[in-house]
């Protein structure tokens, strides 16, 4: 800091500080509440877990240092590569579809003016609404006739009535269905905020050019739209990589079930530690999740990066 | 002045001590359920003014993570003195030494295994008992008289045979024009009470033994459990079954809607159940086989005293442990939870015997079995999938119970591998 000292330096120590230096401590000091603050609460837990997954840790006895044993038994789990095909149906399926979804609902609804705040509402009050509770009404949705509302109606236009959740093929599909629907509201409003936030003139222009709908939309729209999708595939993926809530609320009989065909990794490392107490493979399980997170996040960043 | 402060403060300090040895507070800690934790603040009440010098804070938590906060204020160095388990948690529990077993000269054993159900056994290891159980609870079989009335049945005969229970099953189940099952014959699910009727019902009935006597080993994968799982897959499985696995997502909730005649259920049902107003419901033994062996089983959560209790306090804890062990505790818990009562005499008095809906579940606990779980729900779960491959991918009983038994058996040498 090239700042002069001041004479009246003698005054004490802070005086001796240059102002950038002054500044420097002055940064440090709000900024350490919230250092602390992730410090503990976030990343001291999160290097504890990388040292207990490599522990045989049951809550109850002490922690035995087992080497790189939990990773073993978790690449030969069966189990375990099953979940980890779900988690990656739910992010591959559930992410592209979401997002084509709300960006066509917040297209077209950018458009509506007749009770347009009526409609988005609409859309986003699933949003607001507990997970669980959600959860819990399509499970009755998706009951068997002849309570089931879904298979009522199938029934009544002549359709044979389908298992849902009662199902290895269909399970995993009928809880995205509704996990999507829960995300829509919050991506349908931030499309339609990025939507408004593209210039007015470039449309203008674009028209007296004599430039097509699509054309428009393909040459101004979606590139400008660029930051809002990059963060909405990034937000959406993480979302559907964790996935719990309505998995767990839609199976609560039989968690993740039948045979273990919707349950994603979030509820297997729920149920290895908080059911079997087996904590040391949870917390292997858990570092597994972290990767997956850490590359998936990273490689869409990368490959929606802005050249 | 030094001097005199320092007198003062001795002076308070034995003044504490002198209050702490006239007060003594323990912790009760028990899971949260109404009439439980109603019952079990009647017990307190009634023990403080029989002790006045013994203070008990009663704290509850959510079932779901009970044993997580039990386990986790023991890591953290503190926990209750009194504590609530269910049976099937005592291995976790002494391993992971939360608790401290029974001094005899207290709760001497011989008196323990004459006065309490047979099944007080599963709280026993080496000898020593580790706690004693308030109320045990027991399976039968539940039916709506209404719709076994509008069948033709005759609704003061309830099946007592497995043939019977299918003939019934038969007579009730209805279907719609699509041939989709509308009220099931027996609301079934292993994810209900369905995996204790095989584990410790059917499959001894059929003449299997589920476990080895020590539990390390499954020995239920032989013709007898073929056997008794084939059985019971048939209600579900086939051209025209009784029931269906799912039927409005639990059995419990299928009867309570009136949609199925018959589901087998536990004493701890009996308070939900007895909300029904829309129909008349009954209880019967679970159903015996051809040679009229019936078998049943029986669970219990039971009290425990925690390892930190000492001293005064353990005096205190085994004072109150007595007390809601005692006959006149099963009483009150009988009359406001409903389950019941762990003594033989208390429990197997005229009245209770002749009681309509109390009467099966005591016979029940003659012949109850108690599985000794190591981790109950995975355990479960093993049952669940086993009926899941036979209802969903249509895999033969025999295959589905050899890999059921293939997993359990991993689990269970997992955890005795330790």
């Amino acid at each position: 800091m090239s700042a002069a000292v001041s004479d009246t330096s003698r005054n004490g120590l802070w005086d001796r500080f240059s102002i950038g230096q002054k500044r420097v401590i002055w940064a440090w000091t709000f900024l350490a509440l919230p250092i602390v603050f992730y410090g503990a609460i976030r990343f001291y837990p999160t290097f504890q877990a990388f040292w207990l997954s490599f522990t045989n840790w049951d809550l109850l006895r002490p922690a035995q240092f087992i080497g790189v044993q939990n990773y073993v038994t978790l690449v030969n789990d069966p189990q375990f590569w099953q979940v980890f095909r779900n988690t990656f149906a739910y992010l591959i399926i559930g992410t592209p579809i979401s997002l084509v979804l709300s960006f066509l609902i917040a297209y077209y609804l950018d458009r509506v003016r007749f009770m347009h705040g009526f409609i988005r509402a609409l859309y986003f009050l699933p949003f607001l609404t507990t997970a669980a509770a959600m959860a819990w009404v399509w499970r009755w949705f998706y009951q068997p006739p002849p309570i089931g509302v879904i298979n009522g109606f199938l029934g009544s236009v002549g359709l044979p009535a389908q298992p849902f959740l009662r199902s290895l093929e269909q399970g995993l599909p009928s809880i995205m269905v509704t996990a999507i629907w829960a995300g829509l509201g919050f991506q349908i409003i931030i499309f339609m905020a990025g939507l408004r936030a593209i210039p007015s003139t470039y449309y203008e222009a674009a028209r007296i050019d004599g430039l097509g709908e699509w054309a428009i939309l393909r040459k101004i729209t979606l590139p400008l739209l660029k930051p809002t999708t990059v963060f909405l595939v990034v937000f959406s993926s993480i979302g559907f990589l964790r996935i719990f809530d309505q998995v767990y609320n839609m199976t609560t009989n039989d968690p993740g079930g039948p045979l273990n065909s919707t349950k994603p990794l979030v509820l297997m490392i729920y149920q290895t530690a908080f059911s079997s107490f087996n904590m040391g493979y949870a917390a292997a399980q858990t570092v597994v999740l972290f990767t997956i997170l850490l590359i998936v996040s990273l490689l869409q960043l990368w490959v929606l990066r802005t050249r | 002045m030094r001097r005199s402060m320092i007198a003062g403060l001795a002076a308070g300090m034995s003044f504490l001590a002198i209050n702490a040895a006239q007060a003594v507070e323990i912790d009760y800690w028990q899971y949260v359920f109404d009439t439980r934790v109603q019952a079990m603040d009647q017990l307190i009440a009634n023990f403080e003014e029989a002790n006045p010098d013994i203070t008990v804070n009663h704290q509850t938590f959510p079932y779901a993570d009970y044993q997580t906060r039990v386990v986790a204020a023991n890591v953290a160095g503190q926990g209750p003195d009194v504590v609530q388990l269910f049976y099937g948690w005592l291995d976790n529990f002494i391993a992971g030494e939360l608790i401290q077993p029974l001094d005899p000269a207290v709760f001497p054993t011989e008196d323990i295994e004459g006065e309490f159900f047979p099944i007080v056994s599963a709280m026993e290891r080496d000898g020593q008992y580790w706690g004693l159980p308030t109320a045990v609870r027991s399976l039968a079989l539940f039916y709506n008289k209404n719709i076994f009335e509008e069948a033709g049945l005759d609704p003061e005969s309830p099946p007592q045979t497995l043939d019977e229970l299918l003939a019934a099953a038969e007579a009730t189940v209805q279907r719609d024009g699509g041939g989709n099952i509308t009220r099931v014959g027996i609301a079934m699910g292993m994810a209900g009470q369905d995996h204790q009727w095989w584990r410790e019902g059917l499959i001894r009935q059929f003449g299997g033994q589920p476990y080895s006597d020590d539990g390390t080993q499954v020995t239920y994968n032989d013709e007898a459990g073929i056997a008794a799982t084939t059985w019971q897959a048939d209600l579900y499985r086939g051209d025209a079954p009784v029931t269906q696995i799912g039927f409005m997502d639990e059995p419990q909730a299928a009867f309570r809607a009136g949609m199925a005649a018959m589901t087998i259920d536990g004493t701890f049902r009996l308070g939900a159940f007895s909300e029904i107003t829309d129909f008349e419901w009954g209880v019967t033994e679970l159903p015996a086989n051809d040679e009229g062996v019936r078998s049943n089983y029986a669970s219990y959560f039971a009290n425990a005293i925690g390892v930190r209790a000492e001293g005064e306090e353990l005096e205190a804890a085994q004072k109150f442990l007595a007390y809601i062990s005692s006959p006149e505790a099963m009483e009150i818990w009988l009359e406001v939870v409903g389950e019941l009562p762990a003594r033989q005499d208390v429990a197997l008095t005229e009245e209770n015997l002749a009681d309509p809906i109390y009467g099966p579940f005591l016979a029940g606990l003659e012949y109850a079995q108690t599985t000794i779980f190591v981790d109950e729900a995975a355990q479960r779960q093993v049952a669940i999938d086993m009926e899941t491959r036979i209802s969903l991918q249509g895999q033969e009983p025999a295959d589905s119970l050899a890999q059921a038994a293939q997993e359990e058996q991993a689990i269970l040498d997992a955890f005795y591998s330790r």
